[in-house]
């Protein structure tokens, strides 16, 4: 048999031993017992001395090939073999995926604190200034300069909590009004500011009345500010708060503090304007009062009415969150149940 | 006030549905609160005329009724109205009809005996019950006996009329009348009104002599005074009724409703006395005397305020003047001899008096918003005119005017520019002209200026503003453009102080709370709990309830309810925070001072339980978490330290720490007290207040970039035995005292006092790590200061190291 001939048979042999290799130590075992210095292509290689000169290197050639094959496919058993290993080891592993995950703690924003962040963010971005007002406050920023004088019909003492006869829980936001009116130096440049804040009213709790509610309280003052800007700045509100498809109209009103004074209704959520039970089948909700700034207002803080005015609105954040989402009770908003104040976590 | 529809249309050449109507007065003028057609929803009710009658066998009340409705047979109708009488010409809901309520009205049998359908009463048909006739209160209705017996009799009734209900606000007076609806209605329609003013037919004796009226005319600025003679009382003509009743009133006699009517018709509220009732010839309106009294139309019974305006004979008082007459003056059977009075009197006197007798009637509300002051006499001879009419009255010749101070037109100048500038619209001249002059104003132009002179009606209209909200209303809103402010550039941007509350927020809703916004206003009791700093309550001046009287001098009590609340849901598991003013004040003033506050409250288990996680109920050192954190993130700037306080009354002794930064108190955590817990119905609970103003305030550290060492750290463990009154904040200081240059962190990993430990001892182990930036730290170094530290712990602490 010629060493050609006998490393063929070892290849073959080996490559049979190589494909029974049942686990890893097999594979080890037949490494050995093949590649091994007692091996027998060790032993063969030996043999080659006793070769002419012409024939040793085709046959060491031979011998290194066959041994590298081998390698090769013992390299590639052990990889398989241990594929084996560890896909039996990982289907060992398996869970059920569909148990819950491990909680976290986590809170939310109010849902009234939703909307008041969002307001802010959309004025901010409109180049307003954010101001918060004192809550107890002064029967003359209340009212008075406000062009709500003491005997005025519209602040009936039923609706406020006085604390002394000038001293009061504000029923609005509009004493910012006065109060910025007064500080601004217009030399700067244009009043544009939102004010929210919590305000008060002596009602009694039901499902639409709440003795504390909040309100976004909004002034724009300058030389040339039209009515046509207060219903585009409301229509930018109602799209950013709605969405784009919300139209907004105006409807006449009556404010002491502004004339024209307007209420804004925007489409119906309900119905998208087409008419149902919740719009009173007008395909429109009321939402918020505006106008242009009484003059008397502008008087009273010492701001020249003839060469300054503006739009002011009030808008309230209950109203918006109850139609928003549908809330029935808007003393959901001050009780604080857990399951109520989870229900309002989507972001952006 | 509900107007109808089809009398606006007799005054008016309007082409447009009742609906359209109200939708357009809605947009332009007031709001609509709806429109009701009352015929709407009823089928199948027609007149009927009863032919007999006869005594139901079963019954001592019941009537078997054949009644014609118009077809061949007579209906036999079983009918338990005490006035059902033959020949009458009534109600008949027909089998198969709908009556009020969407009520089905169906064959049946009364006491065995069938009755084809229900004879009705006005109310059964829709009618308020405030506006049915007394005579018809408790019975049926019954028609005139021209109606024709199987018409429908909706007409007969005016129930084929639309009703626009407008919700007048209160500076548009003018809109609480026909005759001010037709006006605003002509303007936004650009339509002419015709209005028909009658002519008085004048036939007695001189009025002078025989009424004299003295008034002071700072109450009563316009008072006069008609008198008819030989009426006849009566029931209105239908025609007259249906207006009535349509309007909301109740048709009373026909010279009571001539004053409802002309009222509703002009604005002008009237008052009808009985002349041979007064004392004597002479009527005053003056200020009530003290202890004066009257009783009014409706049989109250006031004490009479001085600041009441009254009306008087040579007696006493005979009227709460501009707001009910007096019961002892009033029409009544026998009336022949009518003074009708119309009248101006000082409108903050009315409301007032209003108020003050708790009488807010349709004329009170008239003359606190203002009546036409040019209508007075146009609304006394119509009145005078009807009662010659409809009562064969006799007008006496003439009219008491006692005092007639009509204002002087308000007369506006106003420029084209400002109107285009204000509005943003490019109006012409001419446009806002025509739209003043179809509002009654007289406008002259002087270039662009226009001076317009403002009909007196329009008591609301006093400056150029006023002027463009009627030019803008009537252009219409919907015309305007939509634009966003232009001119000078502005920055939007919050404050620090406006950061600082959004990032306390944040930070918290990160750390596992929800934001809870709770009453601020609270009971004297709950206002006074976990105090911060000594204050005075304050207190509203009339709370609605008990509950919501004081202002809130903490946070926790309001997040306490909220827990309460939950709890008595079943909901355990809560953790909120909320942040918000409490009010503190001091002695001596009225008004508290606002100071911004942070406040957290948990209790049951923080982490929802879950299968893979036992419940792990809160407790100090998890409020501690939080409260840390939320310190770290605002990154004031010195020490945060927390000191034990035993002497809160509401909180736990042995669970209370201050929080102080840099050595100021700036709150205070811990558990609440057992008592409190049990006073609001909660379990143990966990709490933290903080002056959120004072974190404002503090000065902040900034971000800074500090090298991380390339170089590996060696750590070693210490642990050590001490008395249990030896705190980690002690061990802690000492070991960062006491540790040298490179070490780096001080980290407690175990703390023991079971029973392995000797009494009065506790066992505490903590991991020091060393480091040094720059260079591979050599072993004896780290060897050497950790050596040093134990025999500083042992020395200084008394530490047996183990």
């Amino acid at each position: 048999m010629s060493l050609k001939d006998k490393l063929n048979e070892l290849h073959e042999r080996g490559l049979a031993e190589i494909k029974k290799s049942g686990d890893l130590k097999d594979v080890n075992q037949v490494r050995v017992s093949l590649l091994g210095k007692k091996g027998p292509i060790t032993e063969v290689l030996r043999g080659m001395r006793d070769l002419d000169a012409e024939e040793r290197p085709k046959v060491g050639a031979f011998a290194n090939e066959i041994r590298d094959d081998l390698t090769a496919a013992l390299a590639k058993r052990r990889e398989e073999l241990e594929n084996a290993v560890l896909n039996a080891k990982l289907a060992n592993e398996a869970i059920d995926v569909t148990l819950p995950g491990t909680p976290v703690a986590k809170g939310e924003p109010h849902v009234i604190q939703q909307i008041i962040d969002q307001i802010e963010d959309l004025f901010l971005g409109m180049g307003y200034q954010v101001l918060s007002g004192p809550e107890v406050e002064e029967d003359k920023y209340n009212f008075e300069m406000m062009n709500l004088p003491k005997n005025h019909p519209a602040r009936d003492m039923q609706d406020t909590f006085y604390i002394t006869k000038e001293i009061l829980m504000r029923t609005q936001t509009s004493p910012m009004q006065a109060r910025t009116l007064e500080t601004h130096d217009f030399s700067k440049g244009p009043l544009k500011m939102i004010s929210p804040g919590v305000v008060y009213r002596r009602d009694t709790d039901d499902p639409t009345h709440s003795h504390q509610f909040h309100q976004v309280e909004g002034l724009v003052i300058d030389k040339h500010i039209t009515m046509a800007d207060l219903k585009g700045t409301l229509q930018v509100l109602a799209h950013e708060l709605f969405g784009d498809k919300f139209d907004v109209r105006l409807r006449p009103s009556y404010f002491p503090f502004t004339e024209p004074s307007v209420e804004a209704d925007i489409t119906c959520f309900n119905c998208g304007g087409k008419g149902c039970k919740v719009c009173k089948n007008t395909g429109w909700i009321e939402v918020l009062g505006a106008g242009m700034v009484h003059p008397n207002v502008l008087k009273m803080a010492g701001v020249d009415a003839d060469v300054y005015g503006g739009f002011a609105f009030g808008v309230g954040p209950d109203r918006f969150a109850m139609l928003k989402y549908g809330v029935d009770d808007i003393r959901n908003f001050y009780l604080n149940d857990v399951r109520f104040l989870n229900q309002f976590t989507k972001k952006g | 006030m509900k107007i109808s529809y089809n009398w606006i249309k007799e005054y008016l050449d309007l082409n447009v549905k009742p609906a359209d109507l109200a939708e357009k007065i809605e947009r332009t003028s007031v709001e609509v609160d709806d429109v009701v057609k009352p015929s709407d929803g009823l089928k199948k009710i027609v007149v009927g005329h009863v032919l007999s009658i006869e005594a139901h066998p079963d019954s001592d009340h019941l009537h078997i009724c054949q009644v014609d409705v118009g077809e061949d047979a007579p209906l036999q109708i079983v009918c338990g109205a005490p006035n059902i009488a033959e020949g009458q010409m009534v109600i008949v809901a027909l089998p198969g009809s709908r009556i009020a309520n969407n009520v089905k009205i169906k064959k049946s049998k009364m006491r065995g005996v069938p009755s084809a359908g229900m004879i009705c009463s006005l109310q059964e048909i829709g009618f308020s019950e405030a506006v049915v006739p007394k005579e018809y209160a408790d019975g049926i209705y019954v028609l005139p006996a021209d109606a024709k017996p199987g018409d429908d009799v909706y007409d007969y009734l005016g129930m084929n009329d639309s009703l626009i209900d407008l919700d007048v606000t209160p500076n548009r007076g003018d809109m609480l009348s026909l005759y001010g609806t037709l006006h605003d209605l002509s303007a936004i329609y650009d339509l002419p009104v015709k209005f028909d003013q009658p002519a008085v037919k004048e036939a007695g004796e001189p009025i002078a002599d025989q009424l004299s009226i003295h008034v002071d005319e700072s109450l009563a600025p316009q008072y006069k005074m008609r008198l008819v003679k030989q009426v006849k009382l009566a029931p209105s003509p239908m025609w007259l009724q249906i207006r009535l009743w349509n309007a909301g009133y109740r048709p009373i006699n026909n010279v009571v409703d001539i004053t409802n009517y002309i009222m509703l018709k002009y604005g002008q509220p009237l008052h009808a006395f009985d002349y041979d009732k007064f004392a004597g010839e002479d009527v005053y309106v003056r200020n009530a005397k003290a202890g004066e009294k009257l009783t009014t139309l409706d049989e109250g019974e006031h004490d009479l305020d001085v600041n009441d305006i009254v009306i008087a004979d040579d007696k006493a008082p005979i009227a709460l003047a501009g707001v009910m007459g007096g019961l002892d003056t009033a029409i009544a059977d026998g009336t022949t001899t009518v003074a009708i009075e119309a009248a101006v009197f000082e409108h903050d006197h009315i409301r007032k008096a209003a108020q003050r007798h708790n009488l807010h009637t349709d004329a009170s509300q008239r003359f606190e918003r203002g009546v036409n002051r040019t209508g007075l006499q146009d609304a006394l001879d119509a009145a005078a005119q009807m009662m010659d009419e409809l009562a064969g009255g006799t007008v006496q010749t003439g009219t008491v005017v006692a005092a007639d101070n009509v204002p002087a037109p308000a007369v506006i100048d106003i420029t084209m520019s400002r109107v285009n500038a204000v509005l943003g619209t490019d109006l012409d001249q001419a446009k806002v002209t025509h739209i003043l002059e179809t509002l009654g104003c007289d406008v002259t132009a002087d270039g662009e200026k226009l001076t317009v002179t403002v009909p007196v009606r329009r008591n609301d209209i006093h400056i150029p503003a006023d002027l463009l909200e009627e030019i803008a209303r009537i252009y219409g809103y919907d015309e305007l453009p939509a634009t966003l402010p232009t001119g000078r550039m502005t920055m939007g941007e919050l404050t620090t102080s406006q950061k600082l509350m959004r990032a306390t927020r944040h930070s918290l809703e990160g750390l596992g709370l929800n934001q809870a916004i709770s009453y601020a206003l609270t009971t004297e009791d709950k206002a006074k709990m976990f105090l911060m700093q000594p204050s005075e309550v304050t207190k509203l001046a009339w709370p609605m309830s008990v509950d919501h009287a004081v202002l809130r001098m903490n946070v926790i009590t309001g997040l306490l309810d909220d827990i309460a609340y939950n709890s008595a849901r079943k909901v355990k598991d809560v953790a909120l925070y909320e942040q918000g003013r409490v009010f503190y004040r001091e002695d001596g003033t009225d008004r508290p001072s606002e100071q911004e506050h942070i406040a957290g409250a948990i209790t049951g288990t923080l982490l929802p339980t879950a299968w893979d996680a036992p419940a792990q109920p809160v407790d100090f050192y998890q409020v501690k978490g939080i409260v840390a954190a939320y310190l770290k993130d605002m990154a004031v700037n010195g020490d945060v330290t927390y000191v034990a306080n035993t002497d809160m009354p509401e909180m736990h002794p042995g669970r209370t720490a201050d929080i102080l930064v840099h050595g100021h108190r700036i709150g205070f955590m811990g558990q609440i007290h057992p008592t409190i817990a049990k006073k609001f119905k909660i379990g143990a609970t966990y709490v933290f207040e903080l002056n959120l103003q004072a974190i404002i305030d503090m000065p902040k550290q900034e971000n800074q970039y500090d090298v991380i060492s390339r170089y590996p750290a060696i750590t070693r463990d210490v642990a050590m035995l001490v008395d249990n009154d030896v705190t980690n904040d002690q061990i802690v200081e000492l070991i960062e005292k006491r540790g040298g240059a490179f070490l780096q962190s001080v980290k407690l990993f175990d703390v023991y006092d079971g029973v392995k430990v000797p009494k009065g001892k506790k066992s505490l182990a903590y991991t020091l790590t060393f480091q040094d930036k720059h260079e591979t730290l050599v072993d004896d170094v780290v060897t050497q200061a950790f050596e040093k530290v134990e025999k500083r712990l042992q020395d200084d602490l008394g530490a047996e190291i183990r």
